[in-house]
């Protein structure tokens, strides 16, 4: 693989059921890459994660996977509400998720955490009212 | 141990399953209603316990590379969520047991959480 690859999702915001169908792509193509399992389940979950929060809280949005043979980047962009405290919101168990969110299994307020947990590199960039990117960087080895 | 052990221990019924994935070897298990819990241990665990019936479980048993998903208290899926198991090749079971004692049964017979202190 000489070039990156770069693959663009929508993730729709009104269908809660479909969250994660992006990040199991991106792991079905990645398996099909021959990256090693430990950095492919990073991805998925770190992805899903993100993908779950954008529907939770964003309304949807869209994601942006780089695959090159040393790294994978995802860029997660939404224009939802923001977030007004990012680091009360990386904080494991802080979340402001509707209980009808709990009680489909998430809103533990892990997501952000997850994500910083199984990623090399994590940055949010988010405004208030104008919505939240979610950049972050997964090394293949 | 294998899933077909994991059926026979909890007494449980097959909702959907390939042969594969019933000789598929099972080390470690995790019982949580909250995904984002299951998301968040990482440890190679195989098997998911749960009494949630939603898509997302299967989703996120696969993001885990879990094997076998077994819904306590005799709850059964619908067609959407037996669908994304078939996909993902992913054994559905039901047993009766509540959480509780469908974790303990398979701790006394040996499966651990895949946790250091264990």
């Amino acid at each position: 693989m000489s070039q990156a690859l770069h693959l663009h999702y929508d993730v729709p915001g009104d269908d809660f059921t479909r969250a994660g169908e992006a990040s199991g792509a991106v792991k079905r193509k990645l398996k099909q890459m021959g990256f090693n399992s430990s950095a492919i389940r990073r991805v998925a979950i770190a992805m899903y994660e993100g993908e779950i929060n954008m529907v939770i809280h964003a309304g949807g949005g869209e994601a942006d996977v780089e695959i090159m043979p040393e790294k994978i980047s995802i860029v997660l962009t939404d224009h939802g509400p923001g977030i007004p405290d990012v680091e009360l919101a990386m904080k494991e168990g802080w979340s402001t998720a509707p209980d009808h969110v709990r009680s489909l299994g998430f809103g533990a307020g892990m997501g952000l955490p997850n994500i910083k947990k199984y990623t090399d590199e994590m940055r949010i960039e988010t405004e208030i009212g104008k919505g939240t990117k979610v950049f972050m960087v997964i090394l293949a080895q | 141990m294998n899933v077909r052990d994991i059926m026979e221990i909890l007494e449980a019924d097959i909702i959907w399953a390939s042969e594969t994935g019933l000789n598929a070897e099972v080390h470690t298990a995790c019982g949580s209603d909250m995904m984002s819990d299951v998301l968040a241990f990482v440890k190679d665990q195989s098997v998911l316990l749960t009494g949630l019936v939603n898509p997302q479980v299967v989703r996120t048993a696969d993001m885990m590379e879990m094997h076998c998903i077994v819904f306590v208290r005799g709850k059964v899926p619908d067609d959407s969520i037996i669908e994304l198991a078939k996909e993902r090749d992913i054994v559905l079971l039901k047993t009766r047991f509540r959480m509780f004692t469908a974790c303990g049964r398979l701790y006394q017979r040996g499966l651990r959480g895949g946790c250091e202190k264990e």
